[in-house]
């Protein structure tokens, strides 16, 4: 646990986000608040266009409210310009499902995991004169990658191999807070366990604060304590994980949990 | 004599004819649901591709695949059409590349009955609408009409059942049907799956990564690994007892809810070593 632990790390009130899709006007967000306190780690469940993936883009400084303010670690950055949100991008790092298209596949490893600490933004909330090779040795062990990682491309690698490598990536500018969107739902199962293994580790020795999208309860139940349930832009339900696991307040969320499919283990 | 027989199947593609499927063997009895696990690459779509005789032409096929008496490897094209649907149909992860986009949902769904059966627009509309009831799409006649994109994709999934299902085939092969769709829809079609393949008595070869969706469906189940079988049992022994240290890791890795939040989950690999280390 971090020293300010409890201190409020995200803010959000009343958001809206409304969009264009052929021709169609879609409400993606719909009056959202939420508060996130720094050490928490919060999964957000809901089902395909249920606003989960567009909520995270907001906090992370990458898309815009229609309406609404946003805060992180006390700033408003509703409406700031990228040239001054340095201090979001260096503090939140974002991890996304299929490092098949997040990595750049004409760069090296090392480029990519590298590339964070490049950016103009993020280098001036840095220290002074990190070792990029340094951080590269450091990122790659902390994912159990080998050294020599760094040199060979991307489709060198196998799929969790991958995965690691966009963790690696966004760890390299030592963020506060960690978004992971859809993590390992493009991973086997038998790959997953390790990603998972390795996502609760890093939280846990750096004290990260973790955000996790999800279609997958189970997936959020492992990682998170603090759980939000959305449907068509709005918040269902949010409380305790545990809590809402068992003892859900709305039919949505008791739905969501029957449906999710159980290992039968006598006659059907 | 089995409704499908596979012997020493052997799939491997293209000029240096890497291998995909290697040797594998079983069979499935009218009326049985089998399901096949296995991770990307496993060989799991190669076997069912190759059991409907739909592998590209790079593909270097040896063994047999008899299905209804009939064996499928060297079949040519029109006899292949001729299984298709009537004996054996498919329904596939993604609903919207099986639909054509620019066809009415129900003219789809009867295009298939007509190829079988000749029938005329009117009874074979009749027989439409009624398949679509069955796959427990509510106002059967609105989704006969619309196209596929005016669909939902849990909508989309149950046309493409009813398509698979509209000839009474012998065997019905689903290869990752509720991938794509979400939790909720997922059960519901699997419901659905559940009961029209046990009102037709339609055998099933049910493909997929999900242990709990196999699981739910099937009552065989054989998991592959590189292209090999490397265990076979019924659902309640496999899930319960599985011997093969793969089977035993995805067994144990796949049950998220055994393990306390944040607490290390097993892997395959502890399996592995496990067996290693006796």
């Amino acid at each position: 646990m971090g020293e300010r632990d409890g201190a409020e790390i995200f803010r959000a009130e009343n958001l809206t986000r409304r969009y264009r899709d052929g021709g169609r006007d879609v409400l993606a967000l719909d009056g959202i608040d939420i508060r996130l306190e720094r050490g928490q780690r919060l999964g957000i469940v809901g089902e395909s266009g249920s606003g989960k993936s567009t909520l995270v883009r907001l906090l992370a400084g990458l898309d815009r409210p229609t309406s609404g303010r946003v805060w992180f670690d006390g700033t408003e950055i509703t409406d700031l310009p990228e040239k001054r949100l340095g201090f979001l991008r260096a503090s939140v790092q974002m991890v996304f499902q299929d490092p098949r298209s997040s990595l750049n596949p004409r760069m090296r490893v090392g480029e990519i995991i590298t590339e964070p600490l490049r950016s103009r933004l993020v280098r001036r909330q840095l220290a002074d004169g990190v070792d990029h090779a340094r951080r590269l040795a450091e990122v790659l062990a902390a994912v159990d990658l080998p050294p020599d990682a760094g040199t060979r491309y991307p489709h060198e690698f196998s799929g969790g191999q991958r995965q690691r490598i966009a963790i690696a990536r966004a760890l390299a500018p030592h963020p506060e807070v960690l978004i992971a969107d859809e993590p390992v739902s493009a991973l086997d199962v038998s790959v997953r366990a390790q990603v998972l293994n390795l996502l609760t580790d890093l939280v846990a020795a750096r004290g990260l604060t973790l955000v996790v999208v999800s279609h997958d309860l189970l997936v959020v139940r492992h990682l998170c304590d603090q759980l939000a349930v959305m449907r068509s832009g709005r918040i269902v339900e949010r409380g305790e994980t545990s809590e809402v696991y068992s003892h859900p307040q709305t039919d949505y969320t008791r739905t969501l949990l029957d449906s999710v499919p159980r290992i039968r283990t006598s006659g059907r | 004599m089995s409704l499908l027989e596979v012997r020493e199947l052997d799939v491997s593609f293209g000029r240096r004819r890497a291998p995909a499927v290697r040797g594998v063997s079983f069979s499935l009895d009218a009326g049985q649901r089998l399901g096949v696990i296995g991770e990307s690459g496993s060989g799991k779509t190669v076997t069912a591709l190759a059991v409907t005789g739909l592998l590209p032409e790079n593909a270097h096929v040896g063994g047999s695949v008899r299905l209804g008496g009939t064996e499928m490897i060297g079949l040519d094209e029109r006899g292949l059409a001729r299984l298709r649907g009537d004996t054996v149909s498919m329904v596939f992860q993604e609903p919207m590349t099986a639909l054509d986009p620019t066809m009415r949902v129900g003219r789809q769904v009867a295009e298939v009955l007509r190829l079988h059966q000749g029938a005329e627009s009117g009874p074979a509309r009749d027989r439409v609408i009624a398949m679509l009831d069955e796959v427990g799409l509510a106002d059967p006649e609105r989704v006969a009409d619309a196209f596929p994109h005016q669909l939902s994709g849990g909508q989309r999934q149950r046309a493409i059942l009813a398509m698979a299902l509209i000839n009474s085939p012998d065997l019905v092969i689903c290869d990752e049907p509720t991938t794509a769709l979400d939790v909720t829809v997922q059960a519901l079609v699997l419901a659905k799956l559940d009961e029209v393949l046990q009102a037709s008595g339609a055998a099933c070869l049910f493909i997929s990564h999900d242990l709990a969706v196999v699981s739910q469906v099937c009552d065989q189940v054989l998991v592959m690994l590189d292209g090999r079988i490397v265990e076979t049992g019924t659902v309640e022994r496999l899930f319960t007892a599985p011997e093969h240290p793969y089977t035993r890791g995805l067994v144990a890795t796949a049950q998220l809810e055994r393990a306390d939040p944040g607490q290390r989950l097993p892997t395959v690999d502890d399996f592995y070593a496990e067996a290693e280390h006796g």
